[in-house]
């Protein structure tokens, strides 16, 4: 489904990405980890269409197509879904109203026939109960005043209604204490199936004890530098991101 | 200035002979202020008040008088219909009453409701004290050229402990004609005590009339009366169009104004209030949205006169294209206005490099244990928010729509009559740029 190969990437001039390769099957779910400055984000970022990001060197298809040369909301449209780390207050605008104009503007593009909004309301009940979110969320104008939690929750629901192919989870877990990351974990359980891929960045280890990955890689200076399964996850977090990459090829 | 030869406009609108009243202290206000206009020309951009509005392309334009057809000429009621929205209504075309297009039958008990040239028919009397005005400040041009040549505009009394909440619309069309037209009104509305009235005011245009208007509005609110005043002006981007409304408030009147100025070329609204009696409250939320090369300046100049009296300003400024904004809010909390509350805020945001805002609050306090508070912003839209719509799904150009109406969203979302809101919610977006 996804497929990175020897991806450079600069932000402000600066090298961050130095030659990534990554391949991501329908159904699988992989773990990017690594320390501060790896690199994770900016992963995250380049593969959703962020401005600033300059993409130097190496390549990523997705589904066979260039997934760089589209717009974001182009890739969007073809089922690449990025969670926020940091998820965007945009006050004045309903929740509800935003998703319907985001799921409408996606079958659009894919030239399928828009819900109205009582087909609409019909579908948000149907993943509020599944994700276990209470619909006051859905009154209130986009993560404007939503706690930590709350907004990494929403995104998790955005993700469940816009249903797509390919999911990246950047730091979902950072800053949610233990029965809100579970909430999370639960969100994304429910939404793993054979045709969704995720891609989850996080730096620490516990979000993968909720949510189990098939794979899991090691992030350091721009470039994978181990792969393994969940194992490597608890070796890291017995010894810490210093040492590793020794056996990896430079 | 008297030397130079008068500028085309001024020569034009002083070459309308004066309308007789029959009346002799109205005949002589009209004299005085057209003399007033006669001799004082028009401002230019060294007067403060006109710094951001140049009217020297106005200025060299010429301007016929009355529109002979205009009690007769067809006006699509679309043009101002209000889906939803009963009550009585007052029609002017090209500033000629028009009875057919107007709704003044049953009107309510303790409402007066009828065109000036009417009310001027019967007892003028109680027209005078605000009829016989004479504008002298250089900044008034436009008024004292109104004061000297409008013949007609409303006439609203809303009797003391009156409520008239099914609003009363008052409609000012402009319709294209062979001739670029000048045409005037002026508007007396009075709110006894403990009155309240649900207003509407809308300036429309019919077809594409490149014509320039002046209305002046003379609003007063006795003791404990409550006005909510929407106002919506989409005239066509060709047309000019230069209001004043002055608003007086007794103890503990309040006044409510939604403002919405969508259209016309050179667009100027002076908004005064005055609040001089104990307790008085004046509210108001505006959107001023140009495109084009269109130039729309408001000027909200708030005076606090009396004891504990507030007043709240939140306006917003969307420029797109080549287009100017220009906002000036003034409020000055005068001796004595002690224990006053004054805030105003007016967000801009600019969606072209060629679009340009001009804004600049003024608060002058004299007075003590006052609570005061402004702030001017001009940015762009956030592209942090663009990016999180567009990686959503959501097309670039209907991203920025959406920002851009949810940063105009607080103006309306007070706005009590919920049809109306939904009505002005749809205007705005229609108004936003594909």
């Amino acid at each position: 489904m996804l497929k990175i190969e020897n991806l450079h990437a600069r932000v402000e001039g600066k090298e961050i990405l130095k030659g990534l390769s990554l391949s991501v099957n329908a159904g699988e779910v992989h773990a990017i980890m690594g320390p501060n400055g790896a690199g994770k984000s900016t992963l995250g970022n380049v593969l959703s269409g962020r401005d600033g990001y300059e993409v130097t060197a190496g390549s990523v298809t997705y589904n066979g197509i260039d997934l760089l040369a589209l717009e974001p909301e182009v890739r969007a449209a073809a089922g690449v879904f990025l969670a926020f780390q940091y998820p965007v207050e945009i006050p004045g605008v309903n929740n509800t109203y935003f998703l319907r104009a985001a799921f409408n503007a996606q079958r659009k593009a894919r030239g399928e026939k828009e819900f109205d909004s009582m087909q609409f309301l019909k579908l948000v009940r149907e993943k509020l109960k599944v994700m276990q979110i209470s619909d006051e969320l859905l009154h209130r104008a986009v993560n404007e005043g939503f706690s930590g939690g709350e907004k990494k929750r929403n995104e998790i629901f955005q993700m469940a209604v816009l249903e797509p192919q390919l999911a990246i989870l950047d730091e979902t877990d950072s800053g949610l204490d233990i029965d809100a990351l579970k909430h999370v974990a639960d969100g994304v359980n429910a939404l793993r199936s054979p045709d969704r891929a995720f891609l989850m960045i996080t730096h620490y280890q516990r979000l993968l004890d909720y949510v189990v990955p098939d794979f899991v890689h090691v992030l350091a200076d721009g470039r994978i530098v181990e792969s393994g399964d969940k194992s490597l996850a608890l070796k890291l977090e017995e010894h810490g991101y210093a040492g590793l990459g020794e056996g990896a090829a430079a | 200035m008297s030397q130079a030869a008068p500028l085309p406009l001024v020569a034009s609108l002083l070459d309308m002979p004066l309308p007789a009243s029959g009346i002799a202290w109205l005949d002589a206000a009209r004299q005085e202020n057209r003399e007033a206009f006669a001799a004082g020309g028009l401002p230019d951009t060294r007067v403060e008040a006109w710094k951001y509005t140049a009217l020297r392309a106005l200025g060299k334009r010429s301007f016929a008088r009355g529109d002979a057809a205009a009690t007769s000429r067809a006006v699509a009621a679309s043009t101002f219909a209000l889906p939803g929205v009963d009550g009585p209504r007052l029609v002017f075309v090209n500033g000629v009453f028009r009875a057919d297009l107007s709704a003044l039958d049953a009107l309510p008990e303790g409402l007066t409701l009828q065109p000036l040239s009417q009310a001027l028919h019967g007892d003028a009397e109680p027209l005078r004290f605000v009829l016989s005005r004479h504008y002298r400040e250089v900044d008034d041009a436009f008024v004292s050229i109104n004061a000297a040549s409008a013949v007609d505009g409303v006439v609203l009394r809303v009797a003391a402990g009156v409520k008239v909440i099914a609003p009363v619309q008052l409609v000012f069309v402009g319709a294209a004609t062979h001739v670029e037209l000048a045409w005037h009104l002026r508007n007396v509305i009075e709110l006894g005590e403990g009155a309240e009235l649900g207003l509407i005011e809308q300036h429309v245009s019919d077809a594409e009339p490149t014509q320039l208007a002046t209305v002046v509005s003379d609003i007063e609110l006795r003791e404990g009366a409550q006005l909510h005043h929407t106002v919506l002006q989409n005239v066509a981007v060709i047309a000019s169009l230069i209001r004043r409304s002055s608003v007086r408030l007794h103890a503990h009147a309040q006044a409510m104004l939604h403002v919405l100025e969508l259209g016309g070329a050179l667009v100027r609204h002076d908004l005064r209030a005055e609040l001089v009696g104990d307790g008085a409250r004046f509210d108001t939320r505006g959107v001023f949205m140009p495109h084009g090369r269109q130039h729309i300046d408001t000027q909200l100049a708030i005076r606090h006169q009396a004891l504990s009296t507030t007043s709240t300003s939140t306006w917003r400024g969307v420029a797109n294209d080549r287009a100017r904004g220009v906002f000036r809010g003034a409020i000055v909390v005068e001796p004595g206005a002690d224990g006053s509350d004054a805030s105003l805020g007016n967000k801009n945001l600019l969606l072209s490099p060629s679009a340009e805002i001009d804004t600049k609050p003024e608060l002058e306090i004299y007075a003590d244990e006052v609570k005061a508070a402004h702030g001017a912003t001009v940015g762009q839209l956030d592209e942090r928010s663009l990016f999180y719509l567009r990686s959503r799904g959501i097309p670039l150009a209907e991203a920025r729509a959406l920002l851009t109406a949810a940063f105009c969203r607080a103006v309306l979302d007070d706005l009590p009559n919920e049809v109306l809101r939904e009505h002005l919610s749809a205007l705005l977006t229609a108004h936003l740029p594909a």
